[in-house]
């Protein structure tokens, strides 16, 4: 028997999909799917008029997942159109799992355990990469690339290079996941990932919790990668289970990590040194320390997204905030980016501490973030935990978004001006 | 064989970067193609909603389409008549989207040598596209795989699968 081939995390997950021993770096292969998702705006709404002019069905109503969030809650009769068909067709093709209206896909996907280890998924919304957190090989397509994967089960990829971004030490307390993702999309772009696969691993990724790994993962994609991957340990197993995944189905999570003498591109950080990080209005790769920021003055400072308003986050602007109240000026929003993770919020004070400090409360969704409904006003002047601020993304040209982490957002409002929260946390 | 060469086509400049909430910008979402049509690029380029015509390429620096997975920002391109968009790179995401829409995106690593305004050609050796320039000068760009160019072909993945459907 053969030596086995050294395979890239990557490559091992593409493999397994695609039924083979190992896959080379830069060949198409075609993979079985083993979980669809897609929202409101990207799927039954643009799907079913495709799926029936096809004459055709969806290949394993099992292997899919529609969760209700764009859209949600409608802002107006157009939105309610959308809303309605996504309802109507769940029921008409009798779809098991829908989540309505209960927090944002990416999140609520792996809250409701349907992520595993060793999976190949696709997701239609662009930061599926989130998926990657949990060892599996997830990220997004368009809604006409969906109709093909809900008629075959299949699609296509080109087996990707990896790119390991190894982070060694430890964050400094009021410095999070979200510092090290605008920090590397700072250094390497928004198309820096090529299209490959990034992957995080070193020490200070594995003292991340799930939550702070879904941060990394999910902005892989403003980084341009396909996939953003973390190789699964016990924090993950732990997660897991902890959200009713059967541990018979975790068995052999082990295996699906990079081999050392892979081959790889490396690249080396120490989180120990790392500042928290502002990306300045219009693009994530305009990064730089939050120090250089201290003139900007926000007036509304918003913790929202599947990137910026998890438990987590909540709890990170929380230990900001606790027993003080935003500047006058401020308008401080949350919305968290799940009921369930609201509801923990709620009973650990959490909160009550956001609302304590002025912050108003918006429904689970997806809210300003993806600029579907309701946006900032003319000139605003906007700090957010979010992932993109693109020139007219989350309002009229003229409104300003920098990009920060939960800590930095919060320590904003306080101050009224952009700032460093180690200041605050001090 | 399908003929995919063009020739005189109107060239539109546009920078780096050019996103997809550019594209299809987010308040029009909810509507179909015509009316995101109306605002595509008005974020960066306000004249070209109102002055494109069928047969114009968009020609970009890099990293074109960026962004979010709405496919509506390679779709309504196709709306518009766009023969084709010419970048040195496209998000990959966009570039999976554009080709299951039929929009056929050449990656022509010289494209900053396009001029606004000129007219451009593009002839296929095999799989290979090449833009002609006004005065001659050929660009070549990066192969693109058959299956890619059947969907091209077609008009899109939709209509394709429609064409491989067992009768």
């Amino acid at each position: 028997m053969s030596a086995a081939v050294s395979q890239t995390l990557a490559q091992k997950l593409i493999a397994r999909a695609s039924g083979r021993a190992h896959v080379a770096v830069g060949e198409v292969v075609t993979c079985k799917v083993d979980l669809a998702m897609f929202h409101d705006s990207s799927g039954p709404r643009r799907l079913k008029p495709m799926l029936d002019e096809l004459g055709a069905e969806i290949w394993d109503k099992n292997k899919v997942v529609l969760v209700l969030d764009h859209y949600v809650p409608a802002q107006d009769a157009d939105a309610q159109k959308i809303i309605q068909i996504a309802r109507d067709t769940a029921k008409q093709w009798k779809l098991p799992h829908v989540i309505d209206s209960e927090g944002i896909c990416h999140v609520v996907l792996p809250e409701r355990g349907h992520l595993k280890p060793g999976m190949f998924c696709v997701g239609g919304d662009s930061h599926s990469p989130t998926g990657g957190a949990f060892g599996c090989y997830m990220f997004g397509i368009g809604a006409t690339e969906m109709l093909g994967v809900c008629v075959t089960g299949q699609i296509w990829v080109q087996v990707p290079r990896t790119l390991r971004m190894h982070w060694s030490g430890r964050l400094q307390r009021g410095v999070s996941a979200k510092d090290m993702m605008l920090h590397m999309v700072g250094r390497f772009g928004m198309n820096g990932g090529q299209y490959q696969a990034v992957e995080f691993a070193g020490p200070a990724v594995q003292a991340l919790s799930m939550a702070e790994r879904m941060t990394l993962s999910n902005m892989s994609a403003e980084m341009g990668a396909q996939a953003g991957l973390i190789a699964a340990d016990e924090t993950t197993l732990k997660y897991l289970r902890g959200v009713g995944v059967d541990p018979a189905h975790l068995t052999g999570s082990e295996q699906w990590h990079t081999d050392e003498d892979a081959e790889f591109e490396q690249h080396c950080f120490d989180a120990c040194t790392l500042s928290p990080q502002v990306a300045a209005p219009h693009s994530p790769a305009n990064t730089r320390d939050v120090g250089e920021f201290a003139d900007v003055q926000p007036n509304i400072a918003y913790i929202g997204a599947c990137t910026g308003a998890k438990l987590e986050d909540l709890r990170a602007a929380a230990s900001v905030l606790k027993g003080q109240r935003v500047a006058a000026g401020v308008q401080l929003m949350v919305a968290p980016a799940s009921a369930r993770e609201q509801a923990q919020a709620t009973q650990e004070g959490v909160m009550q501490t956001l609302l304590d400090a002025g912050a108003t409360v918006l429904p689970n969704s997806c809210g300003a973030c993806a600029g579907y409904g309701a946006t900032f006003p003319e000139g605003s002047t906007v700090i957010s935990t979010t992932a993109r601020n693109f020139k007219g993304r989350m309002g009229p040209a003229s409104v300003n978004v920098y990009l920060a982490s939960p800590y930095t957002v919060a320590a904003s409002a306080l101050r009224g001006r952009i700032s460093d929260a180690r200041e605050v946390l001090a | 064989m399908t003929n995919r060469s063009f020739d005189n086509a109107r060239v539109w400049r546009m920078g780096a970067d050019v996103d997809t909430d550019a594209l299809a910008p987010g308040a029009y979402m909810k509507h179909g193609l015509e009316v995101i049509g109306w605002h595509c690029l008005e974020a960066v380029r306000s004249d070209f909603a109102s002055g494109v015509r069928e047969g114009d390429v968009i020609v970009a620096e890099a990293n074109f389409g960026i962004g979010s997975s709405r496919e509506q920002a390679a779709g309504v391109l196709r709306h518009l008549g766009l023969a084709a968009v010419i970048a040195p790179s496209y998000s990959g995401l966009y570039f999976r989207n554009a080709f299951n829409l039929g929009l056929l995106l050449l990656t022509c690593p010289d494209a900053d040598k396009i001029e606004e305004g000129e007219r451009v050609g593009v002839t296929f050796e095999g799989d290979t596209p090449v833009v002609i320039r006004p005065n001659g000068q050929p660009l070549a760009c990066a192969a693109i795989p058959e299956f890619l160019m059947d969907m091209v072909d077609a008009g899109g993945l939709l209509p394709l699968l429609k064409q491989r459907k067992p009768a």
